[in-house]
């Protein structure tokens, strides 16, 4: 128990020191990386819970989403290619500003929020009560909304695609 | 622990006969390694070898640690309850290892080689996921150890063909090999290994060798049964030999993907991924609804 907290302690460490080392370098693909370890270290604090589906899936889906997000570099992004020297912050007055209303906002909640009392262990798979208690009633609205996303997904592909 | 050494040897194995089949000796991978291994590292001005490094070792580790959920006979190394989600998360980074390993030279060919794999991935990935949960859903479980039992009486690369197929083309797909090579293309001189030169190099060669090797493993337990002979055969001439029953699917299903290059041209990237988006996604999803009537029914 002890080494657990100590081990998801330490990957909660890696997820926040990656995640700030983001904004310090000068290359995208070094940002993306960083960013990706950060999530990753998250996914491996979630399976440190016993949520085993869960921090898989996270993993799964940040990698995607990070090279996702490249392809996105590639689209919008004046110099997708080489090495040339770029920065990750913008406006930093106003980002000191907006970072550290919100930290001061969120550590005030932290401290007057009545937190929930643990009441008995989760019996059984925690990743189904977990699902259950997000979604609950709304899981059939749910999947359909997911069917009606991966079908507007295909259908747009499906138009966008110029045949020649 | 035996893990990894027996994936390089395995990997080799299927190197050594794709050098056979492509007329050349079938010493020709050792011969490589040892000639890759004695051979300086490159570098290009202003290159980020450290990143493209990462990136390199991870294609190795990340094939060693899909493998390790793949039940090698009756038991898994990690037998993990939601093995297939495991498995494919690992496979995924290998995307981010081959385009930083062609960002990190930087230079024009190998970087566009990197690029390559993104829509790549974005082409097989759908199709992927929807055929290896066809067969989660059929078993009722994500454990690869249960799938593999749930098929004592039929295999489900009988059962759920279009599945089996779309599985054999994405992983092919997912270790950039044969048809789907581009990411390393002769048309980009090399692609994103045309800057790497002796361990670097050795690293993503070996790397794609050692995934497209579990990806084939995988397919084992997910459609041939796993470590159980033939349903057809009667009574198991070799019991208590599930291991070896296990290394012949595996030749078999290698022998396929071996085959599948030496069949099908390059494709270019824009036109596989309208094949996966219009032919294979729908037909991927159809798989799914006709097992998943079946499993409800």
């Amino acid at each position: 128990m002890t080494a657990l907290v100590a081990v998801v302690g330490a990957l909660g460490a890696v997820a926040v020191v990656t995640g700030l080392l983001v904004f310090t370098v000068n290359s995208m693909a070094r940002a993306t990386f960083l960013l990706l370890a950060s999530f990753v270290a998250v996914g491996a604090v979630l399976i440190g819970f016993g949520l085993g589906y869960l921090g898989t899936v996270v993993i799964l889906m940040m990698t995607i989403e990070m090279m996702i997000m490249v392809v996105f570099m590639v689209m919008l992004m004046m110099n997708p290619a080489g090495l040339m020297p770029m920065t990750m912050v913008h406006n930093r007055r106003g980002s000191w500003a907006i970072a550290l209303v919100v930290f001061g906002l969120l550590t005030t909640g932290v401290w007057l929020v009545p937190f929930p009392t643990p009441g008995p262990a989760a019996v059984g798979d925690p990743t189904l009560a977990l699902g259950d208690a997000l979604m609950g009633g709304q899981m059939l609205t749910m999947m359909t909304l997911g069917l009606a996303l991966l079908a507007t997904i295909v259908g747009t592909v499906a138009v966008a695609v110029s045949r020649r | 622990m035996v893990l990894a050494p027996g994936l390089v040897l395995v990997a080799g194995l299927a190197a050594g006969l794709k050098a056979v089949t492509a007329g050349e000796s079938p010493a020709t991978p050792a011969v490589e390694t040892l000639r890759l291994l004695g051979k300086q590292r490159r570098r290009t001005p202003d290159d980020d070898p450290g990143l493209a490094r990462v990136g390199l070792a991870l294609l190795p580790v990340a094939a060693v640690l899909a493998l390790a959920v793949v039940p090698l006979g009756d038991r898994a190394p990690v037998d993990l309850d939601v093995g297939v989600v495991w498995f494919n998360a690992m496979e995924v980074v290998a995307w981010f290892a081959v385009w930083v390993a062609g960002w990190g030279p930087n230079a024009v060919t190998s970087l566009a080689g990197g690029y390559r794999v993104l829509p790549l991935g974005l082409a097989y990935e759908v199709p992927h996921m929807l055929a290896i949960i066809t067969p989660a859903i059929a078993a009722g479980s994500l454990s690869p150890v249960a799938i593999a039992a749930a098929q004592q009486d039929l295999w489900y690369a009988v059962w759920m063909p279009a599945a089996f197929v779309l599985y054999l083309v994405s992983v092919a797909a997912m270790a950039f090999w044969g048809p789907f090579a581009a990411p390393l293309g002769r048309d980009l001189a090399g692609g994103a290994a045309a800057e790497h030169a002796g361990l670097d190099r050795l690293l993503l060669l070996a790397g794609r060798w050692m995934l497209l090797t579990a990806a084939a493993a995988m397919a084992v337990p997910l459609f041939l049964g796993g470590g159980a002979p033939p349903p057809i055969t009667g009574p198991d001439p070799f019991p208590g030999l599930p291991a070896l029953w296990f290394g012949v699917k595996l030749a078999v299903v290698l022998g396929l993907l071996l085959a599948l290059r030496r069949a099908v041209p390059m494709l270019r990237m824009a036109r596989f991924a309208t094949l996966a988006w219009v032919v294979l996604v729908p037909l991927a999803v159809a798989q799914a609804l006709v097992v998943t009537l079946v499993v409800l029914a």
